[in-house]
């Protein structure tokens, strides 16, 4: 198993990107949304408005109909995405329109396995580089069997993001940390997506043991749900990534028929924005 | 019968065999599987998060213990003779013989075990394990509801917490599980998210083990799910096979020509087959759930109509659209009605030493109705559907033809779908 050598990687945006916010002693504000949530063109309205409103990296969902490890905010949020039409290649566009208007943030795109399966891993690997993605987080494809997906990914440029959870023990932990770039997510809960927080004082200790074994930006997510929590985050960590509660935002914003309302763009860029000037805030006390 | 696009499968296959293993030899036995880390050939292996990682490891350490341990086996042995009901009988379905005018017809009665189908064979085992690892909470997922049912009764038995995930479509047809899972002092959670059937169902069980990793284990029901699940569940039902083997060598003194059995997941069917897929005078063929019928897209024919994929912590055959998203199932029989099938059955589909074929809800329905009156036998509408293929073929064989049919769960389950289904009121 040949593993090209993280120090070799070409620098991207996301390496750029937390040197910066390093450089600046700032931790990262990473955000999520599930592309076509709820459908095409609101999804593009807010990614284009992300970065204004201050997310320092972008993570974008790619719609999968069992996403089993999600609470009940993101299931809907893909299955909003696919009943209007949202896809692999959907998701690819949204990318692609970003990048016309944005060549910095570092986007990543999150998701499962089995669309990425479906659409061919090299031309998956192909395509999303060619749209201006940086990395890719798939969800349940653990390090064991990684190996065919990582080949493709490397071959373009492209970072896998990998998982560490409060059950990586320190037996795993290499397999973990071995031959991937960009950033490593924390999972700061045994559990789902949008459920329960993690408790402030195990996760400064878990970042602090990962810290010690790699150089990695560490981005914790999975139950940060309000600026408070996504600032205390970055206190101990490079990154607080805050998912379910946007999502919230974006089904809070829909009309009873489920069509998007008047202020649905407004209301995440809003939330974002106060999410953002309290990571950004920080550290500065 | 429609065929599926081959060329498309096989292309697919082809895919996928390049991109996730070097070579695929050969086999020179087919009961070799899976490798060290759970494949199948392409299929198998662990796309799980990372949370259940380390807990999948932790179980196939802990099966690895007590796999070959005889003392793990006695007591295994112990539940299965005293409280299942083991060994089942090899019964000879005379009438049925004689109705189809072919074959010598077998019965495996599994569905006379305790709780009604082979599924208590698997669950005897893996609550086996659990206490051994010192497991104090049971999670399952179940279809149609014999799964739960087993497994709400090795819990009762073993006095541990139990959970059953059951979608909302599978409560309402399958109402008298419910109630049996509730009187074992099971706790029943209904799933109302996409097709709220079995595939639903595992979807939940899976949130609920990442959200509970210490105390719980997931009693998975079939031989599918993330390594070491199939290999484990197949070895725990394998006891069908190696009675089976016996007791055809007693009544007929060889092994028998052919072997019929239904497939959702595949449980029933790997039990049966594996112990004897080395015997190459031995036939198998595995009858998927065809639903509407394979061209109206309403189905659960995974290998027929389907092609591989990642599900619930397995690489194998999938009911999906191009773009990846898993289609709902379609089969009356709800233990069928998975878009999904155990990766062991892919390699063997591949391999083609077990022959896939399917029958629809139809013709399920009449074996159901024709075994109850010329055997005095209701079936679960799950082996209905091998028996629908039995119907098929039996005619055509030869009278010192030798098939055995795995009967694995009764009908009193079924009644009311089957009422509905002939336009009958209870």
């Amino acid at each position: 198993m040949s593993a090209p050598a993280i120090a070799t990687a070409p620098d991207g945006r996301i390496e750029r990107r937390f040197r910066a916010l390093a450089a600046a002693g700032r931790g990262a504000l990473v955000t999520y949304v599930t592309a076509s949530d709820p459908d095409f063109e609101t999804s593009r309205a807010i990614l284009s408005g992300l970065a204004a409103a201050g997310a320092d990296v972008i993570e974008l969902g790619l719609p999968f109909s069992d996403p089993m490890a999600d609470g009940p905010a993101i299931q809907r949020a893909s299955l909003r995405a696919l009943a209007n039409g949202g896809s692999a290649r959907t998701t690819l566009d949204l990318a692609r329109s970003l990048r016309t208007q944005d060549a910095d943030t570092p986007l990543i795109v999150m998701g499962y396995y089995n669309p990425i399966l479906a659409y061919g891993l090299e031309r998956f690997a192909a395509d999303a580089a060619g749209a201006g993605i940086d990395g890719l987080i798939v969800v349940d494809l653990p390090p064991e069997e990684d190996e065919a997906l990582r080949e493709a990914a490397d071959r373009q440029g492209l970072r896998i993001i990998r998982l560490a959870t409060p059950t990586t023990d320190d037996d795993r932990l290499p397999a973990v940390l071995g031959d991937v770039g960009g950033f490593l997510y924390y999972v700061a809960i045994t559990g789902i997506t949008g459920t329960r927080s993690g408790d402030t004082a195990a996760l400064t200790q878990a970042v602090a043991r990962l810290k010690a074994r790699t150089d990695l930006p560490i981005a914790v997510g999975f139950g940060i749900r309000t600026p408070e929590q996504a600032a205390e985050i970055v206190r101990f960590a490079d990154a607080a990534v805050v998912g379910s509660a946007i999502v919230d935002r974006i089904a809070a914003g829909l009309n009873a028929d489920g069509r998007p309302g008047a202020d649905v763009v407004d209301g995440v860029l809003g939330f974002v924005r106060e999410l953002a000037a309290a990571v950004h805030g920080a550290r500065g006390g | 019968m429609a065929l599926p696009p081959i060329e498309t499968v096989q292309q697919s296959e082809q895919a996928f065999v390049t991109a996730l293993s070097d070579s695929a030899p050969l086999p020179n036995t087919y009961r070799g599987g899976p490798d060290d880390r759970g494949h199948f050939g392409a299929y198998g292996g662990r796309f799980v998060a990372e949370t259940l990682m380390p807990l999948i490891l932790e179980v196939e350490k802990a099966y690895g213990e007590v796999r070959h341990s005889p003392e793990f086996h006695a007591e295994l042995k112990h539940y299965l003779t005293h409280f299942v009901g083991r060994p089942s009988p090899l019964y000879l379905a005379e009438r049925l013989t004689r109705h189809f005018g072919g074959a010598r017809i077998y019965f495996k009665r599994d569905e006379l075990n305790h709780t009604g189908a082979h599924k208590i064979n698997n669950c005897v085992g893996q609550i086996l394990l659990a206490r051994m690892m010192g497991k104090t909470r049971i999670i399952a997922e179940t279809g149609a509801g014999q799964h739960g049912v087993a497994t709400a009764t090795v819990c009762a038995l073993f006095d541990l917490p139990c959970t059953v995930y059951m979608g909302e479509t599978d409560i309402a047809r399958q109402q008298p599980n419910v109630f049996r899972m509730k009187l074992l002092g099971a706790e029943v959670k209904p799933v109302a998210s996409g097709s709220r059937t079995l595939k639903d169902a595992m979807n939940e069980a899976l949130r609920d083990w990442v959200s509970n990793v210490d105390s719980t284990y997931y009693l998975i029901g079939t031989a599918a799910g993330p390594h070491p699940y199939p290999m484990m569940v197949r070895d725990f039902q394998s006891v069908i096979g190696k009675e089976v083997r016996d007791q055809v060598m007693a009544a007929e003194g060889r092994l028998p020509d052919s072997l019929v059995a239904c497939i959702g997941g595949g449980s029933n069917a790997l039990g049966l087959f594996h112990p004897f897929l080395d015997e190459p005078g031995v036939a198998m063929m595995a009858v998927e759930a065809a639903g509407h019928g394979l061209d109206s897209g309403a189905h659960a024919a995974s290998l027929t109509g389907g092609r591989p994929g990642v599900l619930h912590g397995n690489m194998t055959y999938l009911l999906q659209t191009d773009d990846g998203q898993i289609n709902e199932a379609h089969s009356i029989s709800a233990g069928l009605d998975y878009p999904g099938i155990g990766p062991e059955h892919a390699w063997l589909h591949d391999t083609g030493r077990v022959q896939y074929v399917s029958a629809t809800d139809d013709e399920a329905l009449a074996a159901f109705q024709l075994c109850s009156r010329l055997e005095g036998i209701i079936p679960a509408l799950e082996p209905a559907h091998a028996l629908a293929h039995v119907a098929r073929i039996a005619g055509g064989l030869p009278d010192d033809h030798v098939l055995v049919m795995n009967m694995c769960g009764r009908g009193d389950k079924d009644i009311f779908t089957v009422a509905e289904a002939l336009g009958e009121r209870l």
